[in-house]
């Protein structure tokens, strides 16, 4: 059982310790020029993240209890594709969410 | 092209996030149904997702609560599924390091997982929008999902009860973020490192407190700086 007290101190100490790590470079560096090799390693931290973010959740999924499934790597795939090939992200959405619902019809 | 105005940048950060709404609703809602489920009442679920706002973390944190792990093992283990908040706070500063510091503070309040993606693919195209612009629409992307994630943590801890199975809600994450993240595979270093970020993820999800997606981050980040340092030396040469 979870205390009330307890509670508490999690959203508190949470709370104020994610933004400080949100706060930590803006914050300190602010306005001042980054060396060179910092920025360019900076200009790849959103595709350095996201895909290693996604991908444990597509290989193994939670809610299959971790065991791969097909319509949603067929979702993944569609998804991929269809972003690729029109740099439309909600194209790309409708793509995803029609592999993910059509996929178990058509493998039956 | 006229220069555009910041209040017309932030309208359009709203329009670009709004996609994310779909993941955001279903997301909030189960995280108010589980903190139901776990003993917390309906303002403490709120404050939850108002002052903490990063899905994950929360989650994580009301997992490991419910386990009965040591508070202090909670913390820790909630701040660190967070640490990634560090490298987007990272990302944004040649960005938004300029800005007043009470406008650094509020972006970095929203910094969450939509506003960052959002904001970074659109930065990146346009390097010269003025910083107050970018503040605005950095803002309008965060203030897009952010008030509902704070109402969906309050209908799903009212309603209590699981949204149906078939309809694989979970998916809804993946696929959002993967619709978002093709865009940004402009060059050959792009796909580099996201190709390694995928690979070294899968490799090292074996640690714990989501560790793994930390080295994945910092390995594809040198990788991308690194096939980039080459091509242009060859292309120099």
């Amino acid at each position: 059982m979870i205390t009330t007290v307890e509670i508490w101190v999690a959203i508190i100490v949470i709370g104020l310790g994610s933004f400080l790590l949100r706060f930590s470079f803006t914050g300190l560096v602010g306005g001042r020029n980054l060396p060179a090799w910092v920025l360019r390693h900076l200009r790849y931290t959103a595709v350095a993240l996201l895909p290693g973010l996604v991908a444990p959740l597509v290989v193994w999924p939670a809610a299959t209890g971790g065991t791969p499934d097909a319509p949603r790597m067929v979702a993944a795939a569609a998804t991929i594709l269809v972003g690729l090939a029109t740099r439309n992200v909600l194209a790309a959405i409708g793509a995803g969410a029609a592999g993910l619902y059509l996929t178990p019809y058509l493998v039956g | 092209m006229q220069p555009s105005t910041p209040k017309r940048d932030f309208w359009r950060g709203m329009r670009d996030g709004a996609p994310f709404i779909l993941v955001i609703i279903p997301f909030g809602g189960l995280f108010g149904v589980v903190a139901t489920e776990a003993g917390l009442n309906v303002f403490e679920a709120l404050t939850f997702s108002i002052v903490v706002i990063a899905g994950a973390a929360q989650f994580t944190a009301l997992q490991l609560m419910v386990e009965d792990v040591p508070l202090l093992i909670v913390l820790i283990s909630a701040l660190a599924v967070n640490l990634r908040m560090a490298m987007y706070s990272a990302a944004l500063t040649p960005h938004l390091g300029a800005a007043p510091v009470w406008q650094r503070a509020l972006c970095a309040y929203f910094t969450i997982d939509q506003s960052f993606a959002t904001s970074q693919l659109t930065f990146e195209r346009e390097p010269d929008l003025p910083v107050a612009n970018k503040v605005a629409y950095f803002l309008g992307t965060a203030l897009a999902v952010s008030p509902l994630w704070w109402v969906a943590t309050v209908v799903g801890a009212l309603l209590g009860k699981s949204v149906p199975e078939w309809m694989a809600l979970d998916f809804a994450i993946p696929i959002t973020f993967l619709a978002l993240l093709t865009p940004m595979l402009r060059t050959l270093p792009h796909v580099i490192a996201a190709l390694v970020s995928i690979v070294v993820a899968l490799v090292f999800a074996f640690l714990p407190y989501n560790l793994g997606l930390l080295v994945a981050g910092v390995a594809a980040m040198m990788a991308g700086a690194e096939a980039e340092r080459r091509l242009t030396r060859r292309a120099a040469a």
